[in-house]
């Protein structure tokens, strides 16, 4: 990873903010600062999901909280507000941070293996996990947090000069900053760069079919596979995410699932089988699901780091389930980490970390032992 | 004093609610806590209609003494700048936290901040240590405030001047950044909230100001609030530098919240004091309900926005305060 803005250009592209400053660190602007809140403004564009109310009250549309809002105030995600009825993201070209990473970061393990993605982030989020890895960004609102000014053209600019393939919407929840993501894949598109979403899947249909108009990926954080977790640990809703996920099989688009397992909390073997059944009936055995390890963080400090053999148990379970690719994340050299071929079991892409060390797939996107076509996106 | 309504004298004393302290009380350790006991379950309400001129203008003059009179009442001193000597030391640095999210129409009125920071310079803290503050210098200059930051003057400025903590304060489902001002600055707090109704909480008074101090409000309105609002009453930085709440109730709004709507605001013209957050949030609770039935309006409840963190912040693990309001003196001046 690196960050991939010149000094003396994001000077310029972040002139007007006081106590911007640049940092070499995955997420530079993570602590809370001012932003030269007189420049607000220029982020400000009316949102594309809502319907307005009486009393000057409005209801967001963009994700399953349907948040109804007052004249004045923001919505759950701190990255919308109402002003006279009218509804406005806040952080349309306002990232907070821009990274140059491995696609197999997202992680993105069947989508153009080995390439970079131009990742971007904005302030906010519409859930509130407790292990949340970028809280500092996430949990925030906008004018709390250093900002770039990096508008759709820009992102697009940086992305192809940086020889990236692809722009990664993704560290805080792009769901919140859809119209941004909507407008910079279509400019990355002009320039030959494809789009990428890392999101939690917490979207309504409308909006999600929209994205898959101008998304070429989607990774899909499903946190847990009850009810209980997503109120207590996530603030969420599960159902949603599940119907986003059938949503992306039926429109096509290319889809990985990762699954963060948390000691205690989401790792019982019974809950780890329904769900692969559930992505074996529904989605189907092709899906790649990333059983990821979980790390002290935020607001669940007082749990271990998840046991590898836990994250061995859980992609033991759907392999047995019957799906095609199941990896280990977090556990740089495991074994977990590499494709096989579903038919000769050979390896098919040998991983370290986010590093490809042999890739035997043919140019067709076949196993190049048997020919077997192995699904994803590889040119 | 028109009524006196002493309701019932038992109360939370020896529950081991925490109340704040009285710096300047004289005397030993076991006056000290005798009169916070005393004054933990008593809760002033002054009205006057003597506040407005003949067009409906606040008068200054009139809403300096209507706080006297709180004040004294509360105490049970005469004489208010004997009061305010309780409450602060000359070396205190003391913060007003007022509401001004509802602009012009809605929010902490002028008037009576200025009788709160004579109040507090009459204990012997100098105007340069009173900082009146909200969440956004943005907020403060909508409801007509001007920003102030002379260093050596009473200052006027919004969250976003200093920043917040770099410390997330915690407790139950809470985590929050605090305010720079309430944590680097003050080290006593005056809490100056608006009697309002509010579409999600059921309504907004003295436990949901402090929503104006943490970076993340957005996050807590879920379940009518229930136990975000209790939760961040219980950060130590708020807990323990709160030493007064004004509820500023000159005007009032019982629907309609949190922005301003003319059509259910209303002439109070009085204020709530005291120390115990929780019990002035039931009686706030109980006056928005007796208002919205006599104009034809359903209850917090039967609206669907009862606000339960009342509750939840008297109960056995906050400990904020006594919301039977049974148990509670009440005092009508
Ligand atoms: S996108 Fe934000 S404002 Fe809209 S419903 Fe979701 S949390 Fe609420």
């Amino acid at each position: 990873m690196r960050n991939i803005i010149s000094r003396r250009e994001f000077l310029r592209a972040s002139a007007g903010f006081s106590g911007a400053c640049l940092g070499s660190s995955l997420i530079f602007s993570g602590e809370l600062a001012f932003a030269g809140t007189k420049k607000d403004d220029i982020f400000r564009r009316e949102a594309r999901y809502y319907e307005k109310l009486p009393n000057r009250r409005i209801k967001c549309k963009l994700c399953p909280r349907e948040c109804v809002i007052d004249d004045q105030e923001t919505g759950y995600c701190g990255a919308r507000e109402n002003h006279d009825g009218k509804y406005y993201t806040l952080v349309y070209g306002r990232a907070v941070s821009a990274n140059v990473d491995p696609i197999e970061k997202k992680p993105l393990f069947h989508f153009l293996p080995g390439t970079t993605a131009f990742s971007i982030a904005t302030a906010g989020c519409n859930v509130l996990c407790k292990f949340c890895q970028n809280w500092e960004i996430s949990q925030a609102r906008p004018d709390q947090i250093r900002s770039y000014k990096l508008f759709p053209k820009d992102v697009a600019r940086y992305a192809k000069n940086a020889g990236t393939e692809s722009i990664a919407y993704t560290y805080n929840e792009p769901v919140i900053f859809t119209e941004y993501v909507e407008d910079c894949a279509e400019a990355g598109h002009e320039q030959g760069v494809r789009s990428v979403m890392i999101t939690n899947g917490y979207i309504q249909a409308e909006p999600m079919r929209d994205l898959c108009r101008v998304l070429d990926a989607v990774k899909i954080d499903l946190k847990a596979f009850t009810e209980d977790f997503y109120r207590k640990i996530v603030a969420g809703k599960l159902k949603p995410v599940l119907d986003t996920l059938t949503l992306l099989k039926s429109e096509n688009e290319w889809t990985e699932i990762v699954y963060l397992v948390i000691p205690t909390l989401n790792d019982q073997a019974a809950d780890l089988k329904k769900m692969c059944h559930w992505i074996y009936n529904e989605l189907g055995p092709d899906v790649p699901l990333h059983f990821s390890r979980f790390y002290p963080i935020y607001r669940l400090k007082n749990l271990p780091p998840t046991p590898l053999a836990t994250l061995e148990k859980a992609r033991n379970i759907a392999l047995d389930a019957g799906l095609h690719y199941a990896y280990i994340g977090n556990v740089p050299g495991n074994e977990g980490e590499n494709t096989y071929c579903p038919n000769c079991k050979k390896i098919i892409i040998r991983r370290i970390g986010y590093q490809i060390l042999e890739n035997n797939l043919d140019s067709k996107g076949r196993c190049k032992f048997c020919k077997t076509s192995i699904p994803g996106v590889w040119h | 004093m028109k009524r006196r309504q002493f309701l019932k004298t038992s109360v939370a004393a020896g529950s081991g609610i925490y109340f704040g302290f009285l710096p300047g009380c004289q005397g030993n350790e076991q006056t000290k806590t005798r009169k916070l006991k005393e004054l933990s379950r008593r809760l002033v309400e002054a009205r006057s209609e003597a506040i407005r001129d003949k067009k409906g203008k606040l008068i200054g003059d009139e809403v300096g003494k209507l706080l006297s009179r709180a004040m004294e009442n509360f105490f049970g001193e005469s004489g208010a700048q004997k009061c305010w000597r309780q409450l602060f030391t000359p070396e205190d640095v003391v913060g007003i936290k007022i509401n001004c999210l509802a602009g012009r129409g809605m929010s902490t009125h002028r008037e009576l901040v200025d009788a709160i920071v004579e109040g507090v310079k009459s204990a012997g803290v100098p105007e340069k240590n009173i900082i009146i503050w909200d969440r956004a210098n943005r907020d403060l200059k909508k409801a007509g405030y001007r920003i102030q930051t002379n260093r050596n003057k009473l200052k006027i400025y919004g969250t976003d001047q200093v920043g917040y903590s770099r410390r997330l304060y915690e407790y139950g489902e809470a985590g929050s950044f605090l305010s720079n001002i309430l944590v680097e600055q003050c080290t006593a707090i005056v809490n100056v909230p608006i009697l309002k109704d509010h579409g999600i909480v059921g309504l907004t008074n003295a436990l949901k100001n402090f929503f104006g101090a943490i970076h993340n409000p957005n996050k807590y309105h879920d379940f009518s609030g229930d136990p975000y609002i209790a939760d961040v009453n219980m950060f130590s930085e708020i807990r323990q530098k709160t030493r007064l709440t004004v509820t500023d109730a000159l005007t009032a709004q019982f629907e309609g919240g949190p922005p301003f709507m003319p059509q259910w605001a209303w002439n109070f013209n009085g204020i709530l004091l005291g120390m115990d957050r929780v019990a002035l949030d039931a009686f706030a609770w109980k006056l928005i309900d007796e208002k919205r039935k006599t104009s034809g309006l359903p209850t917090l409840k039967e609206a669907g926005r009862e606000p339960t963190y009342i509750r939840t912040a008297a109960d056995e693990s906050h400990r904020l305060g006594m919301d039977d309001l049974s148990k509670i003196e009440l005092i009508q001046v």
